[in-house]
């Protein structure tokens, strides 16, 4: 064993241009294995396409991704798959309307060629929270966060070491998220995964995450530890604002009506 | 304090093909001039009860309720021509995602003229004047521009601030606002809930604020009800809510992560089927 452990996930200097629009604009980070990192900023601050640019959903035109120390090309390879899935955020659209659950998990196995399809699929529903006797439902006869248990399940069923979460709560009711997070940070343990979060909630992103990016217009504002954001050491004023937002509405002095 | 609203056992029902489904199951409440706010999660009905005030409901849910009363007419005695004058004139809602709510063929000062010329004789020119006006008053920068822009031109922010301007042109009583900033950024939000107080209390509206954001919601509204299941767990003044005795408003509070607090794992709501009795 090699003293220095190769990181899970180094992003170096990343560019995405959508034709002329730079939606990110020479990004760098770099996660280590286990670790789970977290992504936060408003819309259009390039955080999913950050997210995208890795799972090779997003046209980068600079820059490079390596992914347990291998270096990745233009074209991700099936092996790619195998090691990075990706949970997206809207549990209503991310699985097919006409397959039944069975057909969705059974889908990325025999893509890869996976034996004992039988077992994983029970154990991958199993794992998740869901009983075997969900397999043979369609998404329509789901709750939402049924559906995103799904998602993460069809995610997990190939064994990945990295997992990119975009958004993957916020599309539920704040007691279902609570459900969700929590299945997620148990995944995490049990299986040693890798997590890149991204989220606008910073509070969700700071129970979660031990690290986190705060980006805006496509670039870096700040990084820092969740620890340090809890104790409101943040050196930008744009990271202040969005923690005091994320505190609630608080009234100006009003003199009594 | 008088009162604007006065809403007693409001039941919507939705017939299916698998028998009745009960969405709102007896509501009670009242409402003055106050910021009122109603939380609950998908489903617990809170949503049909902004639109049954409003008379948005399907035509073929059944609406019951021994009172629905809005200043001293009541609701579901009056004629559809009169519901139809008192909707966007005297009660007007606010829905969630401007993208969705705003007409995408028609520019944004149109829209706002079009409520107004519905429910006022004014001229174009007036109409044109008082439509800027109001979008300046909702705090948009260059509202002679905004005028002219359809909504997909504009940012999400910007949308709902266009939608808010619209919805209080005529300057309506009772504001029901059906979860107005959820499809916006956290900052953007608060800039929203901003110009959505100041109006309130510069011109006297009573306002319904339903939410799923139950830490949101009391700290913007003076009082708060709790919905689950069709009907009201708790009401309870919104300083007070840290005190709040349901179980279930505790386990919506307690559920969402705060930033500093180190809870793993999150509590869960443990439902009781007792709650929804």
């Amino acid at each position: 064993m090699k003293t220095s452990e190769p990181k899970a996930l180094v992003v170096d200097k990343l560019e995405v241009t959508f034709d002329r629009f730079r939606a990110l604009r020479g990004v760098s980070l770099d996660v280590m294995p286990g670790e789970s990192f977290g992504l936060v900023g408003e819309s259009g601050s390039g955080k999913s396409t950050l997210l995208r640019a890795i799972a090779g959903l997003a046209p980068t035109t600079g820059g490079s991704i390596t992914v347990n120390g291998k270096l990745l090309g233009r074209n991700r390879t099936k092996a790619f798959y195998r090691e990075v899935q990706m949970v997206f955020q809207d549990p209503y659209g991310s699985l097919h309307p006409r397959q039944t659950v069975d057909r969705l998990l059974l889908e990325p196995l025999a893509v890869h060629g996976f034996p004992d399809i039988e077992k994983r699929i029970l154990r991958a529903l199993d794992e998740v929270g869901l009983g075997s006797s969900f397999r043979f439902r369609y998404s329509h006869q789901l709750s939402g966060g049924q559906r995103q248990r799904v998602a993460i399940a069809r995610a997990l069923i190939l064994e990945p070491s990295i997992l990119l979460l975009d958004e993957p709560t916020s599309a539920l009711d704040a007691s279902v998220q609570a459900e969700v997070l929590n299945l997620l940070e148990q995944i995490r343990r049990d299986r040693k995964l890798t997590f890149l979060m991204v989220s606008h909630d910073l509070a969700v992103v700071t129970h979660m995450c031990d690290r986190l990016m705060v980006m805006q217009n496509g670039a870096e504002v700040e990084r820092l530890s969740a620890a340090d954001l809890a104790r409101h050491k943040v050196t930008q004023d744009y990271t202040r604002n969005l923690l005091v937002a994320s505190e609630g509405f608080v009234r100006p002095d009003v003199p009594a009506a | 304090m008088s009162t604007l609203l006065t809403v007693k056992d409001l039941r919507v029902q939705f017939p299916t093909r698998t028998g009745v489904v009960d969405a709102v199951r007896g509501v009670s409440f009242t409402l003055g001039r106050e910021r009122l706010g109603i939380v609950g999660e998908s489903g617990s009905g809170k949503s049909q009860t902004g639109r049954a005030i409003m008379g948005l409901t399907p035509p073929h849910a059944k609406i019951t309720a021994e009172t629905l009363n809005f200043d001293g007419k009541d609701l579901l005695q009056i004629s559809a021509a009169e519901r139809r004058s008192l909707r966007g004139n005297r009660i007007a809602m606010i829905l969630q995602d401007p993208k969705y709510s705003l007409n995408p063929v028609m520019s944004i000062g149109r829209q706002i003229v079009e409520t107004l010329r519905t429910h006022e004789k004014v001229s174009k020119a007036e109409a044109r004047k008082r439509a800027i006006d109001m979008l300046a008053a909702v705090q948009i920068r260059d509202p002679e521009r905004v005028y002219d822009l359809h909504p997909h031109e504009v940012s999400g922010g910007m949308g709902q601030r266009a939608m808010i301007a619209m919805m209080l042109i005529t300057g309506p009583e009772l504001l029901i606002a059906d979860e107005p900033t959820s499809a916006l950024d956290v900052t953007v939000q608060l800039d929203v809930l901003r110009i959505l107080d100041n109006l309130v209390r510069d011109r006297g509206m009573g306002l319904i604020f339903i939410s799923h954001d139950l830490r949101l919601v009391s700290s913007f509204c003076d009082r708060v009800i709790v919905m689950y299941a069709g009907h009201i767990v708790e009401e309870i003044a919104a300083k007070d809510l840290h005190n709040a005795k349901h179980p279930y408003t505790q386990g919506l509070l307690n559920c969402m992560p705060k930033i500093g607090a180190n809870k793993h794992p999150l509590p869960v709501l443990d439902r009781k089927p007792e709650w929804a009795a």
